[in-house]
């Protein structure tokens, strides 16, 4: 294992973060913060509570899922598009590095970067609104395999990507709208029952349900389910991305 | 320790678009040498390189590089190659210290500042260490190309036309460098497309056109087979024609019928020189100069390539 070279990609990419500081934390905490104030206080205040939690605070587990899940994409994505892009992607080609490590280093970096956002919000949050977290371990399990999952998709759409629209194209147009309708700011049992089932083929409901089940113990699919699901877009993600390597799809002729 | 660093055998590649790129290549590098590969654009030089640093599948054939296979045993093979490649192909918004650092790592060295620091130094880029790549001259950028390659310190070094677009200074402060490299022993293999530079500073030549290497020689046997020479004669009084003790030899009379050119092959049996000078002599015209010059690189490179088409 050459653990220079994860090192390397890893802090290389994290230091990407850091040189814009505005654009990769501050703005993410500022918009989520936007959300609380929005509709955690302002609008929630007049809202009931759901499943015994205030409204403020039910959609605390919803807005950090909503952030990661577009974070950790576009964050991927354009760690490893840019070197693309740019051509300095030759030099970790022609490096002794493995798929694995180049996954290894790009990827945990993504991800990190999600969870200290995650963490970040979460502070954020007690500014306006008064939660508690009943399974912190848990809650962190699922914070973890979602910044890694979302982190992987974000690598293969930089990989597959041959322009900076394209780059865009899912996490706007695809894993923001899920994000939206897949429970962040409701219950799913809040809506009518054909929407009900129709909002199960949305796999952001079940990363939603289970991470709100880690913070207050109530959630809309069981939590057993949730972790299914999970892990089958990590092992999904995980394949795909072997495949690229192994083909040399999109890296080389 | 084998004689050759690098070994390709019956390299093939053909791209998806059906281009043939390089037909059954067979080269062998020496440890420690200076090797100029030229060949005009598209003779498949790049995917050549790409090839053996690991950026291009093989097709067909088989790279090993001081020993070991660039496929089965890429690690080890990697670990010894540096690769300069001919676009400016770097993070502009990283810093010139934090890209260094990156480089050795991502090949799997320790980190050591003090001898990043001694190659920054060694390319005059030390003082814009702390300088974002994005703000550097075009010159400048190259230069941390160079360094980025050689931070792992790599036995074989590629450098992929380095030259092309470089100011006077870069071009001398990279030689001194190449130089230097070469005394510790690093193999450099280097394209250009600036023919008297591989004249000036290979030991060896390869030519390649088509995906096919055309010959791979020495420099100076290369010059020594194939640099023809002329013997330039200027005459004291121009003549009009060409007097009957000069018929049978292939001579050529200057519009100003002041000089007479003779095309010649150093050590070839074709060489006449002696014979002419001694016709001259007899025929009796007085010379006011005699001079020889030798052909380029350059006018044998494109008289090979010529040839082959």
């Amino acid at each position: 294992m050459n653990w220079y070279a994860i090192k390397a990609i890893y802090l290389s990419e994290l230091h990407r973060s850091w040189r814009t500081p505005l654009q990769s934390i501050a703005s993410p905490v500022l918009s989520t913060s936007l959300y609380f104030i929005v509709f955690g206080s302002a609008i929630g205040s007049a809202m009931t509570e759901i499943g015994g939690v205030s409204y403020g605070a039910f959609i605390i587990p919803g807005l950090i899922m909503l952030m990661v899940l577009t974070e950790s994409t576009s964050n991927a994505s354009f760690g490893i598009y840019m070197p693309k892009w740019s051509g300095a992607i030759y030099e970790v080609l022609s490096a002794p590095v493995s798929a694995f490590e180049i996954v290894v280093g790009y990827v945990g970096a993504a991800a990190t970067k999600s969870i200290i956002l995650a963490m970040l919000i979460l502070l954020t949050a007690k500014l306006f609104v008064d939660y508690s977290i009943l399974h912190p371990l848990w809650m962190m399990l699922f914070l973890v395999l979602t910044c890694v999952t979302f982190s992987m998709l974000g690598f293969i759409l930089g990989v597959v990507a041959d322009g900076f629209e394209k780059l865009q194209v899912i996490p706007l147009m695809v894993v923001t709208p899920l994000a939206f309708l897949g429970g962040t700011f409701y219950s799913i049992s809040m809506l009518p029952e054909f929407w009900q089932k129709v909002t199960l083929f949305n796999p952001v409901v079940y990363l939603v349900s289970g991470f709100r089940w880690s913070f207050y113990g109530t959630a809309d699919v069981s939590m057993t389910l949730s972790l299914v699901m999970i892990s089958t877009f990590l092992i999904m993600f995980m394949l795909f991305i072997w495949w690229i390597f192994k083909t040399g799809y999109k890296v080389k002729v | 320790m084998e004689n050759h660093i690098i070994d390709v055998r019956n390299l093939s590649k053909k791209y998806p678009s059906g281009f043939h790129a390089l037909k059954q290549v067979n080269l062998q590098i020496k440890r420690g040498e200076i090797f100029a590969l030229l060949g005009p654009n598209g003779a498949g030089k790049t995917t050549l390189i790409s090839i053996i640093c690991g950026l291009v599948n093989v097709d067909e054939g088989q790279v090993v590089v001081g020993g070991y296979d660039v496929v089965k045993q890429y690690r080890q093979a990697r670990k010894q190659i540096g690769l300069v490649p001919q676009e400016l192909a770097i993070d502009v918004f990283a810093f010139v210290w934090n890209t260094m650092v990156f480089s050795r790592g991502v090949f799997g060295k320790p980190r050591d500042d003090a001898y990043l620091e001694e190659i920054l130094k060694a390319l005059s880029l030390w003082d814009k260490r702390h300088a974002k790549i994005q703000f550097l001259s075009g010159g400048m950028k190259r230069r941390v190309l160079i360094a980025k390659a050689l931070a792992h310190e790599p036995e074989v070094l590629f450098l992929d036309e380095p030259t092309a677009g470089v100011d006077v200074e870069l071009r001398r402060d990279m030689w001194r460098l190449v130089e230097k490299l070469r005394q510790r022993g690093t193999t450099i293999i280097l394209t250009t497309h600036y023919i008297e530079e591989a004249e000036e500073i290979a030991d060896r030549i390869g030519i390649i056109n088509h995906g096919e290497i055309l010959l791979v020689e020495n420099k100076q046997d290369l010059m020594k087979k194939l640099g023809r020479k002329q013997l330039i004669l200027q005459l004291q009084h121009p003549i009009t024609q060409l007097p009957d003790e000069l018929n049978g030899f292939v001579l050529q009379l200057g519009e100003n019928g002041k000089t007479l050119t003779y095309d010649y092959v150093d050590n070839q049996p074709t060489n006449h020189v002696t014979e002419v000078l001694a016709a001259i002599h007899r025929s009796g015209i007085e010379l006011s100069d005699v001079q020889t010059k030798q052909s380029t690189l350059e006018q044998i490179f494109v008289s090979l390539v010529e040839d082959a088409r």
